[in-house]
């Protein structure tokens, strides 16, 4: 039996039911549907974090209190001071600039505008330095006499700006941080890049001893070290771990780079994205039980089909494959579906949120989709086939 | 030996079913030789063995014990599909119900032993067409099995039966859901395939109707009569 007149047939049986092809089709585009969009966004958030790592810098590392392994639990621990970070500074002169970081969230306040989410960051003068990818908009990044002389000024991020001030030049104004009153020295440039919850425009800067008094606390959040060149960071490594060993043992702190930290998110996301298409898969699957119960459905229906052409002729291989090329149509018709859907919801999230539709999903997808029409239609054509011509025919 | 001069030979065959422990003999030592060109007809009444003969006839079931030469070759030891592929070529079924496909048109009916012996589309429909058109149903080619009377219907199962030019042709009670005339009008199809060289056999429980064949065999508990 040649393969345009399998078609035609499993293509009739298909129609012949439209409703039920429909449903039954319905359930194999959800799934493959849900695979791409699940993985889409995976994919998505682990290159979104990889290209805003990135964005820092590939000479950037940063000194984190707390332990090797430990990128979580290091935020919960205070053994890094101001004196550490001026320590490291002072050994590094002509490899690197190194900036303190206290950062934390506060209620900011012009007038009567209050910004609640907004992050406060106590750095140093040369925050601009080590960070270059932070571009002034207006003004002056505060200097490292405004720093020493304990003046409160403060340099705003480009989303507070534009809250505040509606994107003009607001230096010399004076805003709230918390109950104190900072003066406007400068404006930062967008940036476009967050880390994690960390919005790098959503951000006001004021020295670091500023922060110091005003959170209550005698120690820093890490310490930012700029290489002066790709070359030169195995060198600026080695100094800022011999500088720190001076106070501190290997468990109170660690070094991450803008690599090592990408690669821990990495794997975070990967997992994730595992996850998620995990959970859609499952959603296949079932509606691969659907397609095998249709199939059995529609086996039991035509028995006496299947009989009067087993007399007339044809094959356990013929019947066989008339059944089965049916399911992988449906499965098949659906994968096609999901994937067309999948692709566009994806570019739609893209929009909106994070999202890469990755090739290899889709190809999984549709792989996997033609698996489910064989794997579940398998045992029902198997069934048709082995039924004995004479009851088949018999069958009412 | 097997004698080739016969068609069909059929040698002690029995069947037995057995069913939860119950055996039951369904045919119990049948001999039978045709030859070619014969026109038999088997009656008795239901219960009698005569649609199990008819099964092992059309390869259909296979005997307990005994064997069978269709055209001077042993099948009785035949795999499935070398049973298929000798009913597809040697044999053509008549049923009493037409067991015609439903949303099928009468011409693809027609076609269907043709496409499982795997001659082209262009081909079968050629001598579908032709098959159809000796039978009078030209103009009911395209037309689906509930769009035609009984009668028409068995036509194109005959048609049917006839396009892989089989050797032998067996009817089930083909006029069993018919009314009068067309049972006349598919009887005298069948004397005139028979006149042109099939080998009938021909399966009822009318006498009138057995008695248009060359021969009749009357078959009662599994036994000839």
């Amino acid at each position: 039996m040649d393969i345009k007149e399998l078609l035609k047939l499993s293509l009739r049986a298909i129609t012949a039911n439209k409703l039920r092809s429909f449903l039954t089709t319905l359930g194999i585009v959800i799934g493959v549907f849900s695979i791409i969009v699940l993985v889409s966004i995976g994919s998505g958030i682990n290159s979104y974090v990889t290209t805003q790592i990135s964005s820092l810098g590939s000479n950037i590392f940063e000194v984190l209190p707390g332990g090797e392994g430990n990128v979580f639990g290091g935020i919960l621990s205070a053994n890094l001071k101001l004196q550490d970070s001026e320590n490291v500074q002072r050994n590094l002169t002509g490899i690197g600039k190194v900036t303190p970081l206290l950062q934390q969230a506060a209620i900011i306040k012009y007038k009567n505008i209050k910004i609640k989410d907004a992050f406060v960051g106590g750095v140093s003068y040369q925050y601009p330095e080590v960070v270059t990818s932070l571009k002034m908009k207006y003004g002056i990044f505060f200097t490292k006499s405004q720093q020493l002389s304990g003046a409160p000024t403060v340099v705003l991020g480009y989303k507070i700006n534009e809250k505040f001030f509606k994107n003009q030049n607001s230096v010399g104004n004076k805003i709230y941080v918390g109950e104190k009153q900072y003066r406007i020295v400068g404006v930062a440039d967008k940036t476009g890049t967050a880390l994690g919850t960390f919005d790098r425009d959503n951000i006001v800067y004021i020295p670091v001893e500023q922060a110091q008094s005003q959170f209550g606390t005698s120690y820093i959040r890490q310490i930012v070290v700029s290489a002066n060149s790709k070359e030169l960071m195995p060198l600026a490594i080695k100094r800022v771990e011999a500088t720190l060993l001076k106070r501190l043992t290997k468990d109170d702190f660690s070094i991450e780079t803008a690599e090592s930290i990408s690669e821990t998110i990495t794997n975070v996301t990967n997992v994730l994205s595992l996850a998620l298409g995990g959970i859609a898969a499952i959603s296949l699957l079932v509606g691969g039980i659907g397609v095998a119960n249709i199939m059995l459905v529609s086996v039991t229906e035509r028995t006496r089909e299947i009989g009067l052409r087993k007399a007339l002729g044809a094959k356990r291989s013929d019947i066989l494959k008339q059944f089965l090329l049916e399911s992988v149509l449906i499965s098949v018709t659906g994968g096609l579906i999901g994937i067309a859907l999948g692709i566009a919801a994806s570019l739609i999230i893209a929009r909106l949120l994070v999202s890469t539709v990755t090739p290899w999903s889709v190809f999984i997808a549709f792989g996997f989709s033609v698996l489910v029409g064989v794997i579940f239609g398998m045992a029902p054509a198997i069934r048709a086939s082995k039924l004995n011509p004479i009851e088949a025919l018999r069958y009412e | 030996m097997p004698n080739n001069d016969y068609i069909i030979e059929i040698k002690d065959v029995t069947k037995i079913y057995k069913a939860d422990g119950v055996e039951t003999i369904a045919l119990n030592g049948i001999n039978l030789k045709l030859k070619r060109g014969d026109f038999l007809a088997i009656t008795g009444r239901s219960g009698s063995g005569k649609s199990t003969l008819m099964h092992i006839i059309g390869l259909l079931d296979k005997p307990t014990s005994g064997v069978y030469f269709l055209n001077g070759t042993d099948v009785s030891k035949f795999d499935e599909d070398k049973l298929a592929l000798l009913r597809n070529k040697s044999l053509g079924f008549v049923f009493q119900s037409f067991n015609l496909l439903q949303r099928t048109t009468a011409v693809e009916n027609v076609c269907l032993p043709a496409v499982y012996a795997g001659i082209p589309e262009n081909e079968r429909m050629q001598k579908a067409r032709v098959l159809l058109d000796e039978l009078g149903l030209l103009e009911q080619s395209n037309k689906k099995p509930n769009q035609m009377s009984g009668g028409q219907q068995q036509r194109v199962a005959i048609a049917r039966a006839l396009i892989n030019d089989p050797s032998i042709i067996l009817a089930d009670e083909p006029t069993g859901n018919l009314d009068t005339k067309s049972g006349k009008d598919v009887m005298k199809i069948l004397k005139s395939l028979n006149k042109n060289g099939k080998t009938i056999i021909l399966i009822t429980h009318e006498q009138d109707i057995a008695m248009q064949a060359k021969k009749i065999l009357h078959l009662e508990d599994g036994k000839i009569n």
